[in-house]
């Protein structure tokens, strides 16, 4: 009977861990279902790349209030899981703080008082953005597209953090042979005496039920972060890997336009030359993108790394001059659509069933396509090398290319680039008449 | 302008045998724009005066295609591109300057991957390089103590990483440089760019331009820089939006090494 705790701690912990695992093989499967996009080249810049934007939170510090308090919380959250560790050995082997068996008293004293510490200085950082968001009321946490479960994410996942760090210093302070030790309860010896009344058996309950909640409460927090904004704390190490390396100005040139461009500057090709033996049957190419699986991979890991910090948004000319686009909505709505999509597969055994819906129209509207002005503030803005610009523009190509979408004043101005090579109405004979004017 | 200003295209060098040292690529809004124009004319005078050799394409040049890139038109774009880059590539360009930041990351960027190589520098940057190489040289103190803002081209600045050219040319005016609180890579764009140049804004409650002309009106100017032909515009219809055409000139920066 001594087994029962270590086997249900095993059962929990394979339940747990697979469970989430289940998840990120669906999150991958996703992000597959968008374009292929090279990005083996140049690893040493990548590897860079994530070492200083997403390790090093280089880009996070630029907004010097959120950006510390945010670095608190991150390195907290790194360095007290070293203790997850310990939690899992005891757990599994029914051993009680083995740290303390296999490594010097001393040592062990000053990782827990660390630990310890960084509890305290993320419940502090942890309560000042509650505040943030829910009190002082800043201004990019009140958009449209923060309403309702958006908010409730942002706030649940600080509730998280309270519990699973208070739970972490009670765990501490319970623990009788732990304060006994005087060893690293750097902060624990001050809430110990709370509990001083309590029987010796009452205490080891609490400490026991601490250790517990304290796990299971982990457990249940990574599981919840695929269905969260706080997927970033995963992502954002990747989507800063695979981020772009090219100047911001750089936009692709679509390869399926420049065959194409090719073909028509050519003056040996025959226009009537039926298509090359074997490719008759395959779809023509799709211009830009009307949908997720249109956008590439690289942008369908990007909406999902999104945490709906804002930045982007309140730097944006067009939203900060009150036009309907906001680039972290575009970001929400490419990941919201894609779990559609991939729920859609889900439920139809593996396969996509046309559900009559799309990115566009369905989620994003031409207006806010349209508001664009191609600046790169947001690209510059993200902590984590989200680009939504590389999104606007794919559907900017689709609905120019694909359906003759522009405004009316754009359709007025290309058409003066094709006859006249300038975008008004002036001869292009009379391009260097400004010299004798 | 009185004096007489020496524009060569590519094509009376070709029949000379010669080739410049660089080619002024001037653009759509530098050839037809009438603000624009003023622009092109002064970076014509300084290349004069530093005796650049220089020449243009003329009625040879065709607009870049970036417009109609970003408008999502990528195979008006990419016509327009091959048809530049042969023109180009006959006449072995291989360095060119320009003074539209739009221009200058289209060709310097885009056109690399339909075949058009070349080292692409922007008029600030250029200038730049002829005062360090000692081929301009500025006299009189025209700006001294003038209270001058820079606004960063979007195209040049965020997209391409250059914010000190410009400003290492202006403070050899020995003008008072003094920065917007958003500036740098932080600059709020002016409203022109992604097509939205040549469209009406969608709804909102109010213009781009006039709110970037207020972050400009807090550092108290004499004058409004600016590096871009379409900046330029949209600064100068904000300031007439505030009414301080009279206090307040919204001027490129050829203009201003131009008149030294």
């Amino acid at each position: 009977m001594d087994y029962v705790p270590n086997i249900l701690f095993a059962a929990i912990l394979v339940l747990g861990v697979g469970y989430f695992v289940r998840n990120i093989k669906k999150l991958i499967r996703n992000i597959k279902l968008g374009q292929k996009i090279d990005v083996s080249d140049n690893k040493s810049e990548r590897w860079k790349n994530m070492a200083r934007i997403a390790l090093g939170q280089s880009k996070m510090v630029r907004r010097p209030v959120s950006g510390f308090l945010h670095v608190i919380v991150y390195i907290g959250f790194i360095i007290i899981n070293i203790e997850v560790l310990e939690i899992i050995i005891d757990g599994l082997f029914g051993t009680h703080r083995i740290g303390l068996k296999v490594l010097p008293e001393s040592v062990y004293g000053f990782l827990i008082g660390s630990f310890e510490i960084l509890a305290v200085l993320v419940l502090v950082s942890v309560i000042v953005f509650w505040l943030r968001r829910n009190v002082i009321k800043i201004k990019r946490f009140l958009s449209s597209e923060m309403k309702g479960w958006p908010k409730n994410d942002g706030n649940i996942i600080l509730y998280f953090e309270v519990v699973l760090m208070c739970l972490f210093l009670v765990m501490n302070a319970t623990d009788t042979s732990f304060q006994t030790a005087n060893e690293g309860n750097i902060i624990s010896q001050f809430i110990a005496p709370w509990f001083e009344s309590m029987s010796a058996e009452t205490l080891h309950t609490v400490e026991r039920t601490a250790w517990w909640l304290h796990i299971v409460g982990i457990l249940i927090f990574l599981n919840y972060l695929y269905f969260s904004k706080h997927l970033h704390i995963l992502l954002a190490f990747p989507n800063t890997y695979f981020g772009s390396l090219d100047p911001k100005g750089k936009v692709n040139n679509l390869e399926a336009v420049t065959a194409e461009v090719k073909l028509m500057m050519d003056p040996n090709a025959d226009p009537f030359a039926a298509a090359p033996e074997g490719t008759e049957d395959e779809e023509p190419a799709k211009f830009g993108a009307s949908d997720v699986m249109d956008l590439n991979q690289i942008q369908l890991l990007n909406a999902y790394t999104c945490t709906e910090c804002g930045r982007c948004t309140s730097a944006c000319p067009a939203n900060l001059t009150g036009k309907k686009l906001s680039p972290r909505k575009i970001m929400m709505d490419t990941r919201d659509r894609l779990e559609e999509v991939g729920k859609n597969i889900d439920a139809n055994n593996g396969e996509f069933k046309d559900d009559g819906k799309q990115l566009l129209g369905d989620y994003i509207t031409n207006e806010e396509l349209w508001a664009c002005t191609t600046c790169n503030a947001c690209v510059e803005e993200c902590p984590v090398s989200i680009n939504p610009l590389s999104i606007i523009l794919e559907m900017r190509r689709y609905l120019v290319m694909e359906q003759s979408a522009a405004p009316m004043e754009l359709n007025n101005m290309m058409t003066n680039i094709e006859n006249n090579g300038a975008p008004w109405p002036y001869n292009q004979m009379d391009r260097l008449n400004w010299k004798d004017e | 302008m009185s004096e007489q200003l020496k524009v060569p295209t590519m094509a009376e060098y070709m029949a000379e045998g010669k080739q410049p040292e660089i080619l002024f690529w001037v653009g759509s809004a530098g050839s037809y724009d009438d603000r624009a124009k003023k622009i092109t004319k002064a970076f014509v005078k300084i290349l004069n005066k530093a005796n650049v050799d220089f020449a243009v394409l003329g009625t040879e040049e065709s607009n870049t295609g970036d417009v109609a890139k970003r408008a999502g038109n990528e195979f008006l774009f990419q016509m327009q591109a091959v048809m530049n880059i042969e023109v180009l590539n006959a006449y072995e360009v291989k360095r060119i300057v320009t003074c539209d930041p739009h221009s200058f990351n289209c060709i310097k960027n885009e056109y690399p991957n339909l075949g058009g190589n070349y080292d692409v520098v922007h008029h600030t940057q250029y200038i730049k390089e002829l005062i360090s190489s000692g081929r301009l040289t500025l006299e009189g103190n025209t700006y001294k103590g003038k209270r001058i803002t820079f606004h960063d081209p979007c195209y040049l600045g965020r997209a391409n990483s250059e914010y000190e050219a410009p400003r290492d040319v202006l403070k050899k005016t020995n003008a008072n440089l003094v920065e917007m609180k958003r500036s740098k890579n932080t600059a709020l764009c002016c409203g022109a760019g992604g097509a939205q140049m040549f469209k009406e804004p969608e709804k909102g409650d109010r213009d781009i331009n006039v709110l970037r002309t207020e972050d400009a009106l807090e550092t108290k100017p004499d004058i409004i820089a600016t590096g871009c032909p379409y900046c330029n515009t949209m600064m100068t219809d904000g300031i007439k939006a505030k009414e301080k055409e009279n206090e307040i000139s919204v001027m490129d920066i050829a203009e201003l090494i131009a008149n030294t």
